[in-house]
C-alpha cells in the first residue's frame, strides 16, 4: 500500500493496531480513520480461538498459554492482510480489561513489546467500550440503547453525558456463561462456540420446558436458570421424562433455555428504552450474533416504532479491530497510556471510561 | 391521549365507560374507565401479549404478574396500607381493575411547593414555614413503613409512584395554593415490581431506591429526605435495623465490581 504521507506531506489517515485477548479469543486487527471525515476502514481482522474439548471450559492458564503461542503468528497475519508498513501505524491499542487475568496479561505484555520495539504509543482500551464503538461504526446506529451480551458480560447501556451508563446488568453470571456451561452438560462442541451449537440444536426443539424467569427491574439473574437446566439435562441423559411427563430431547432444552433467557434480555432492554425514550437498539458481544435473539429484539423494537442493529460474528465476537477502533477514537482526542501505566485489570466497568470523542 | 392500540376485550363491553389511555410503559398500559357504576372511576392495568416471547412463556408470565400484583395489593389493603383497592381481575387475560386515585403525584406536589426557589439546595428563607412539606415527608415515611411492616417490598419506589389524594372538603381549613400542593393522603401505587419479603436487606434496598430517585428528581429538596427516614424509623418495630442496613446498602451502591 502507498505511503500515506508521500503525496501531500500531510497524513490523510490514522492507523491503529488493536490487540484483544480478554477471554479465549486472540484477535489482532488494523483500522484506519480518515483524518478529515473520521470514517473507519477495516484493513485487517484476524482471530485465533482457543477451543477446549467438549464438556470443559477454557481455563485462564491454558488460554494465556494459547495467546502467548499465537500472538506473533496472528500479528504478522494482521499486518500482511492490512498491507501497511510498521511506519504507517500511529498507535498500538490493547485491552486493559475487563477479562480473565492471565490472558489479559499475556496480550498486554505483547502489546507493550510491540510499542517498545516499533517506538509507538500505547492506548489501553475498555473491552466493553470497544464492542459498543465497533457496533456503532459498523451499523451506523447513532444513539442506541446497547445490549452487551457475552460470556463475561450482560449489560444494558445507554449513553449520557460522555459516559456509557449501565442501566441494567446481570446480578450473577453472564448470559453467555450460562449458555456455555449448559453446553458442557450435554458435551456440546465448543467449536466454533458453544452458543452457536446451542443455537443450531435449538432449531429442532419443540417443547418449551418451564425454567425460572429472573428479572428484577432492569437487572436479571442467570445462575438459578442454569442450575435448573443442568438438572433437567441430567434427567434427559438418564432417559427420564420431563416434569409434565413429556419426552424431552437435548434440542428441547436448548430451545427452552434460549427462549427464556432471551425473553429476559429483551424485557430489560425494552424497559431501558422506555426509560430513556429511545427507539434504536444495538446488540453487541458474542451472544449478539445469535439470530433468534436478534429476531426477538427486532419484534420488540418494531412494536416501539424502532429497529434493531446487530453485526455478524466478525465484529460481535471478540476481535482486535474493535480495540483498534475504540483506541484510535481515544487517541485522536489526545488520550495515551504511558508505558509505566500500561497495566491490565480484571475489573473495569463500562461507566468508568470518559467518552471524550462523543458529545 | 389517542388510543391507537387495540383495546383489551374487557374495555369493549358496554358496561364500562369509554376508556382513555393514561399511560403507556414498557410493561403495559393504564386506562381510566368505570367499574359497575358510571360514577365509580377505576384504573385498568393491561399487560398486552409480547410478540417477541414464546406464547406459552408469555401467557405464564402475564398471568403470574397480574396475579402477584393483585395479591400484594389485596394484602396491603387488608393490613391498612394506603394502596388502591382491587375491584376485579382476569390474570389470564392480562388485566387488573383497581380503584382510581384522585389527586396528583407526590412528585408534582413537591415541585409545586419548591416553585421558583433558588438552585443548589439553598437554605430556605428565614420566614418560610416548612411545616407542610416536612409533614408530607413524614407521611411518605409512614406509608412506606406500613408497607414494609406488612411484608411487602414495592420494588420501584419513586415520588411518581405515590399519589397525593385530597382529603374531603371542609375537613381542613382553607390553605394557600402552596400548602394545598403538599396536602392530602399519600397513596402508594404501581406494584408491578412488588415482591413479598420481610428481610432487612430487601427493605433497605427499597428505601435506597427511593432515596436515589428522590435525590435525582428533587435535588433541591434532598435535605428534606431525612424526615422520610425519621418517620419510617418510628413506623414499625424492625424499622431501626432496616435503617442500619441502609447504611451498608448506601456504601455498596448499585455498583458491582465487574468480573470480565
Amino acid at each position: 500500500m502507498a505511503n500515506d504521507t508521500a503525496t501531500t506531506g500531510k497524513k490523510k489517515r490514522r492507523i491503529a493496531l488493536g490487540c484483544e485477548g480478554s477471554a479465549n479469543k486472540l484477535g489482532i486487527g488494523v483500522i484506519a480513520h480518515d483524518v478529515e471525515t473520521g470514517a473507519a476502514t477495516v484493513l485487517s481482522n484476524v482471530r485465533h480461538t482457543f477451543v477446549s474439548p467438549p464438556g470443559t471450559g477454557f481455563l485462564p492458564k491454558d488460554t494465556a498459554r494459547h495467546h502467548r503461542a499465537f500472538f506473533v503468528r496472528v500479528a504478522k497475519q494482521a499486518l500482511s492482510d492490512a498491507g501497511v508498513r510498521i511506519a504507517d501505524i500511529d498507535c498500538i491499542c490493547y485491552t486493559r480489561g475487563p477479562g480473565m487475568g492471565g490472558p489479559l496479561t499475556s496480550v498486554a505484555v505483547a502489546a507493550r513489546t510491540l510499542a517498545l520495539l516499533w517506538g509507538k504509543e500505547l492506548v489501553g482500551v475498555n473491552h466493553c467500550v470497544g464492542h459498543i464503538e465497533m457496533g456503532r461504526a459498523i451499523t451506523g446506529a447513532e444513539n442506541p440503547v446497547v445490549l452487551y451480551v457475552s460470556g463475561g458480560n450482560t449489560q444494558v447501556i445507554a449513553y449520557a453525558e460522555q459516559r456509557y451508563r449501565i442501566f441494567g446488568e446481570a446480578l450473577d453470571i453472564a448470559v453467555g456463561n450460562c449458555l456455555d456451561r449448559f453446553a458442557r452438560a450435554f458435551e456440546i462442541s465448543n467449536d466454533p462456540a458453544p452458543g452457536y451449537n446451542i443455537e443450531q440444536l435449538a432449531k429442532q426443539g419443540r417443547v418449551l420446558v418451564e425454567l425460572p424467569y429472573a428479572v428484577k427491574g432492569m437487572d436479571c439473574s442467570f445462575s438459578g436458570i442454569l442450575t435448573r437446566a443442568e438438572e433437567l439435562a441430567a434427567q434427559v441423559k438418564r432417559g427420564q421424562k420431563g416434569p409434565e411427563g413429556e419426552l424431552l430431547t437435548p434440542a428441547d432444552l436448548c430451545f427452552s433455555l434460549q427462549e427464556t433467557v432471551f425473553a429476559m434480555l429483551v424485557e430489560i432492554t425494552e424497559r431501558a428504552m422506555a426509560h430513556v425514550g429511545a427507539s434504536q437498539v444495538l446488540i453487541v458481544g458474542g451472544v449478539g450474533s445469535n439470530i433468534r435473539l436478534q429476531d426477538m429484539m427486532g419484534a420488540m423494537a418494531a412494536e416501539r416504532g424502532g429497529s434493531v442493529y446487530a453485526t455478524d460474528e466478525r465484529f460481535c465476537i471478540d476481535n482486535g479491530i474493535m480495540i483498534a477502533h475504540a483506541g484510535l477514537l481515544a487517541y485522536e482526542t489526545g488520550f495515551r497510556t504511558p508505558l509505566e501505566e500500561s497495566t491490565c485489570t480484571q475489573r473495569f466497568r463500562t461507566d468508568e471510561v470518559f467518552v471524550k470523542w462523543r458529545k | 391521549m389517542a388510543t391507537e392500540f387495540p383495546l383489551p376485550r374487557v374495555l369493549t363491553y358496554p358496561a364500562s365507560a369509554p376508556p382513555s389511555l393514561i399511560a403507556q410503559g414498557a410493561e403495559g398500559r393504564l386506562y381510566k374507565t368505570t367499574h359497575l357504576h358510571a360514577d365509580r372511576p377505576c384504573a385498568l392495568k393491561y399487560r398486552p401479549p409480547k410478540p417477541y416471547r414464546h406464547p406459552i412463556l408469555d401467557a405464564r408470565l402475564t398471568k403470574a404478574r397480574i396475579a402477584a400484583e393483585a395479591k400484594v395489593l389485596d394484602r396491603c389493603y387488608r393490613e391498612g396500607v394506603p394502596v388502591p383497592v382491587v375491584y376485579a381481575l382476569d390474570a389470564a387475560a392480562g388485566w387488573l381493575m383497581i380503584e382510581w386515585i384522585e389527586g396528583i403525584p407526590v412528585r408534582q406536589g413537591i415541585n409545586e411547593w419548591l416553585g421558583e426557589r433558588p438552585e443548589d439546595d439553598a437554605p430556605p428563607a428565614e420566614d418560610l414555614d416548612e411545616t407542610p412539606i416536612v409533614d408530607l415527608m413524614k407521611r411518605i415515611g409512614q406509608a412506606v413503613g406500613s408497607l414494609h411492616r406488612t411484608g411487602v417490598i414495592h420494588g420501584d419506589l419513586t415520588t411518581s409512584n405515590m399519589m397525593l389524594r385530597p382529603r374531603p372538603q371542609g375537613s381542613e381549613p382553607e390553605a394557600d395554593a402552596k400548602k394545598k400542593a403538599v396536602a392530602g393522603d399519600v397513596i402508594l401505587i404501581d406494584f408491578g415490581l412488588a415482591t413479598q419479603s420481610s428481610s432487612d436487606e430487601d427493605r433497605a434496598v427499597d428505601l435506597y431506591v427511593l432515596e436515589r430517585a428522590f435525590a435525582s428528581t428533587h435535588p433541591r429538596a434532598e435535605r428534606l429526605f431525612s424526615h422520610v427516614l425519621e418517620a419510617y424509623k418510628h413506623s414499625f418495630k424492625k424499622a431501626h435495623s432496616v435503617l442500619i442496613k441502609l447504611e451498608d446498602v448506601r456504601m455498596r451502591g448499585r455498583k458491582r465490581s465487574m468480573l470480565g
